[in-house]
């Protein structure tokens, strides 16, 4: 792994493909979140709510997304992260992270990011300033 | 039906980065990396600690706006950012409180949509600023009309 400082606008960072995604997955950050609203874990309630099935939460996806950061937390940390949910996430969906670096400034990095569903459509889109030490 | 709201503030609720609730939430998202989950390896590291993952603080206490009441169904998360001066640190004592921030309607072309605003801070015992953060919450109309009644 190389660091965010070695980065050139264009450039991006490794995408990370996620396990399709279970009704584990969100029973579990139900329980670490405390966001209990059942159209994310009970079929019922979800179908009430005029839904095909259960979704994921949009906060599950964008915890997600975060991690490609992760591994820099030496380099500087995520100043800014900005989120538009834009389309639902169901049950066996595979997502994929995506993040472009977009503008390098003095101590920041700009990068544009996203979580896509496996017809390539973006269910997430935003942006993240990380700042360098 | 919220303008009224718009700046109130909750009170302010202590809250601790629990060690146990940030593995369970860096679980919950797929990244038990060492910097949040291992003692050792966050000593090791230039934060001389384990830090909270950048949407870790969905789970803090932002006190009661006083006559805010938001609809248990029915709310679409439209949108979600996050402001830190630095990483939330494991074990540390936080101040948390949340701001009504905006509110207004709109008509498109699936109907009227209202569009809330809330505002969340993160202090440190001392009142500087450690993170904000802002969700757009939309309220479809037939929601507003349910409560309405």
């Amino acid at each position: 792994m190389s660091t965010l400082a070695e980065l050139r606008a264009g450039d991006t960072l490794n995408d990370i493909v996620l396990s399709p995604v279970s009704r584990l997955d969100l029973i579990k950050y139900a329980g670490a979140s405390g966001d209990y609203n059942p159209i994310h874990t009970i079929d019922d309630e979800a179908k009430k709510a005029g839904l095909p099935g259960i979704i994921a939460h949009g906060m599950w996806t964008m915890g997600n997304l975060a991690k490609l950061f992760t591994p820099y937390h030496e380099e500087g940390f995520l100043q800014d992260y900005s989120i538009r949910f834009k389309g639902m996430v169901f049950l066996n969906d595979v997502i994929t992270l995506r993040a472009e670096l977009m503008e390098k400034n003095d101590k920041q990095l700009k990068f544009n990011v996203a979580a896509l569903n496996q017809d390539g459509r973006e269910v997430l889109v935003g942006t993240a300033v990380f700042a360098q030490y | 039906m919220f303008t009224e709201f718009i700046g109130k503030r909750s009170n302010k609720v202590r809250n601790t980065v629990e060690r146990g609730a940030v593995k369970k939430f860096a679980e919950a998202i797929g990244d038990l990396h060492p910097i949040f989950v291992d003692e050792e390896y966050g000593k090791k590291s230039r934060y001389q600690n384990n830090i909270a993952p950048p949407t870790f603080p969905r789970v803090f206490d932002y006190g009661i706006i006083e006559g805010l009441k938001l609809p248990a169904k029915g709310l679409i998360h439209g949108e979600q950012n996050y402001h830190y001066e630095r990483p939330l640190i494991v074990g540390e004592e936080i101040q948390c409180y949340s701001e009504v921030k905006s509110y207004f309607e709109k008509t498109g072309s699936t109907g009227n949509m209202a569009f809330l605003s809330i505002k969340q801070y993160g202090e440190d015992l001392d009142g500087h600023l450690i993170f904000s953060s802002e969700q757009v919450i939309i309220i479809m109309e037939a929601v507003r009309k349910g409560m309405k009644q």
